[in-house]
């Protein structure tokens, strides 16, 4: 039955059906909403057994999950942006010590300069420490890959994070339909761990590793990644069987099977790019995007596949690596190696810019007449960039310089010069 | 648990019951049930030999005795957390390890938010027989877990947070913590220009910054008395919810000490008022451990090469003055001395 439904209640009420049974919270915008709505339910009853800790930062918020679920509990928590980097070191280590602990990340900028609004450097940031790291487009995905993500990370013993756009989804009103009690208990056995502290059979869990065995256990941790780009998709397709939708996996393919110029891209942005991909098929351009579900583990032969007959891949992309370029773009290079297509990556999007139907229409079209660059800013406003650049040529102590730019914008709106 | 000699056996003679030199009592002077949980076949060794601490570890000693004492006090129902430092450092180099109770390690800065995971967990499955110990040295403790620890402690969580306190981080190369003392010599305050090692700050207590939070109990012990040490394990874990637990260990390697002097050192912070020991429950001192023979803090500082720039012909008095005040202001506020002093009654 679909309901009305902000995005973070309907994660709140999908994480409940999952029986948590340790939850901890510490307030971030844009993720806040989803842990208030946990902690009434366990407060007023209706999510038991379940443990609510208020914690005094996101370190000790990931830091309790660990406790948790190395003592058998199944293990929930959420954040954005600056509580994700305040927690780094305890996100590496929950995945060092192959906790299978769920974390929604609901997508923010990093700062400075401060700024709550969507884009995906968050998630970049920690692509690196072990986390399988699943996308997903709409409400309906992001509550459905909480479900699977439970029993993904309990299989392999791994942490799963689920991204899911900040206040485009988080804070969006829109259909969804949430499962069932039944149907998720049939779906997601209880949490039996593979290594527990229990007073009956002591163990030592964190013990410290020297060069004669440590590039064993990370290699071992990432064949349990390699092993999620098989589990992926078997517990996408249960989960299809079971409730009939198409949520999860490792990719989405959109009219690729003729393309010959595919958009990749992650997140919510993926609808806007159907739209201006649908349009230009109007238009005649033979036209496709690949959305991936799965950034990590990365599934290059997924993207191989799904690439192979295009000619153009345009990554758009809501981060990037300062001096580098695309993050996602560096990571779909390994799938088109050896092939001929040419690969541009798009930065679109960052701190909550929008990222509108037309100028993702013009991207495609460029691409189509080859005049992409290997590296664009979508709709970057160059006036600003020479003005700060010319100010920082002229003067030593030219001043904060995102201070400056939005003194330049205030001035240009009231038609100062 | 009493001390009261009366409850020994019947001796005619006149004896000490203490050690000569030491005063430390001998365990086969008390009643077997004051007897240490040590001197029982029944110990369960948390921490078996073998492991790699330097020889006179204080840390080693008091963890130890420690978690002995809180494995039968709570009939073996016990998981322990530990933050990064030398106790886990040199327990547990893969694959060998010490613990013979379940353990787990994460991270430097947050065994008291890992330890309330664990006590969570244990709530959350209806298991509260199953009781939570998490241990820290003084870094781990009073600097970079002191977040979590306050976090801990304010929510009143299930659990027994030890420090190991050696005044220093020992395991990366002795360097100066917050719990550092006043002109101690560290790698990082070197004996150099007018105020040689760690300056003279405002201190952070964390004793009396864990009693600020009202918590059901806060106590110090020293490896010195162990028997002191094991009845505060034992009486922490019959209360439930967050307590505290201030062990003072001293470090051969980092304060330049004789190995064989750790008692001898642990005994003396104690008897100078350096390092008053007591028990608080709510906030409130219930109980303090008194000096028996008050030594003067110079004892102290001349068995350790980490003060040597303070004694002897090129000493520097007045900075030893400034000790001596802090030991003496101890004594006055946790009334060490109730009467006066009596130095050396009965050697």
């Amino acid at each position: 039955m679909l309901r009305q439904l902000e995005g973070s209640r309907a994660i709140a009420e999908t994480v409940a059906l999952c029986r948590p049974e340790v939850v901890c919270a510490y307030p971030i915008s844009p993720q806040t909403h989803i842990i208030e709505a946990i902690g009434r339910m366990v407060k007023d009853g209706s999510l038991a057994p379940c443990e609510f800790i208020n914690v005094e930062s996101e370190f000790a918020a990931m830091s309790v999950s660990i406790g948790a679920s190395a003592a058998g509990a199944r293990a929930y928590t959420a954040t954005a942006s600056q509580g994700l980097l305040f927690m780094i070191e305890a996100v590496y280590n929950a995945a060092g010590l192959g906790l299978p602990i769920v974390m929604t990340l609901a997508n923010r900028a990093i700062g400075a300069p401060i700024n709550i609004w969507n884009d995906h450097s968050d998630a970049m940031a920690v692509r690196d420490t072990g986390w399988i790291q699943l996308f997903a487009e709409t409400n309906q995905e992001a509550a459905d890959l909480h479900v699977q993500a439970f029993r993904l990370a309990e299989e392999l013993s791994v942490p799963v994070m689920v991204c899911m756009d900040g206040f485009i989804l988080t804070h969006a009103v829109e259909g969804v339909d949430l499962l069932d009690q039944a149907t998720v208990d049939r779906f997601l056995p209880p949490y039996e761990p593979r290594q527990v502290l229990d007073p009956d059979d002591p163990v030592s869990i964190g013990a410290m590793v020297g060069p004669e065995a440590f590039e064993e256990v990370r290699y071992l941790a990432h064949l349990r990644q390699l092993d999620a780009l098989d589990q992926i998709p078997v517990i996408a397709d249960a989960f299809a069987e079971l409730t009939g939708r198409a949520s999860g996996g490792l990719v989405h393919p959109y009219r690729t099977a003729d393309a010959d110029t595919i958009v990749v891209a992650m997140g919510s942005v993926l609808g806007t790019i159907k739209d201006a991909v649908d349009r230009r098929r109007e238009a005649g351009d033979r036209v496709g995007v690949l959305g991936i579900t799965s950034f990590r583990p990365f599934p290059i032969a997924a993207v191989r596949r799904a690439l192979s007959g295009a000619r153009r891949v345009v990554v758009i992309e809501k981060a990037f690596s300062l001096g580098m370029g695309g993050v996602l773009a560096t990571d779909v290079s390994m799938a088109t190696l050896g092939s001929t297509a040419v690969l541009s990556t798009v930065v679109a999007g960052l701190g909550g810019r929008p990222i509108p139907r037309r100028s993702v229409e013009e991207t495609i079209e460029r691409a189509g007449r080859d005049q992409l660059t290997p590296l664009s800013f979508l709709d970057l406003d160059d006036g600003i960039i020479e003005r700060e650049r010319g100010r920082m040529a002229r003067t030593r102590r030219s001043g904060p310089f995102a201070e400056n730019v939005l003194r330049d914008l205030r001035q240009a709106k009231e038609g100062r010069p | 648990m009493s001390h009261d000699p009366t409850d020994a056996p019947a001796l005619d003679q006149r004896v000490h019951f203490y050690q000569v030199g030491s005063f430390a009592v001998g365990n086969r002077l008390l009643n077997a049930d004051d007897r240490t949980v040590q001197s029982s076949a029944q110990r369960t060794n948390s921490i078996d030999s073998g492991h790699r601490a330097c020889q006179g570890c204080g840390e080693a000693l008091g963890a130890r005795y420690a978690l002995d004492a809180a494995m039968r006090a709570t009939n073996g129902r016990l998981l322990a957390v530990n933050a990064t430092g030398c106790l886990e450092v040199f327990s547990t180099p893969y694959p060998e390890t010490s613990w013979r109770i379940p353990w787990l390690h994460s991270l430097f800065g947050n065994a008291p938010a890992v330890a309330t995971g664990v006590s969570a967990a244990m709530r959350v499955k209806g298991r509260e027989d199953v009781r939570v110990v998490a241990q820290a040295g003084d870094g781990g403790t009073v600097d970079i877990g002191f977040g979590t620890l306050s976090g801990m402690f304010e929510r009143n969580d299930d659990v027994l947070f030890i420090c190991y306190d050696n005044e220093g981080y020992m395991n990366t190369g002795v360097q100066r913590s917050a719990a550092t003392p006043p002109a101690a010599r560290t790698a990082t305050t070197d004996v150099v220009g007018d105020e040689p090692g760690n300056p003279f700050g405002q201190g952070k207590d964390l004793p009396r910054i864990a009693m600020a939070h009202d918590i059901p109990y806060v106590a110090t012990a020293t490896v010195a008395d162990l028997h002191d040490l094991e009845r505060k394990v034992e009486r922490a874990m019959s209360l439930r919810g967050a307590r505290y637990l201030h062990v003072f260990v001293p470090c051969p390697l980092g304060w330049g000490a004789a190995s064989n002097e750790t008692i001898h050192l642990a005994r003396l912070a104690q008897s100078t008022g350096l390092f008053p020991v007591f028990e608080a429950e709510r906030g409130v001192v219930t109980n303090v451990l008194p000096i028996r023979r008050w030594s003067p803090v110079e004892e102290y500082l001349t068995l350790q090469r980490r003060y040597a720039h303070l004694v002897g012909p090129r000493g520097r008095p007045d900075i030893v003055a400034r000790l001596q005040a802090i030991a003496d202001a101890n004594v006055v506020r946790y009334g060490l001395l109730p009467d006066e002093r009596n130095d050396g009654e009965d050697d």
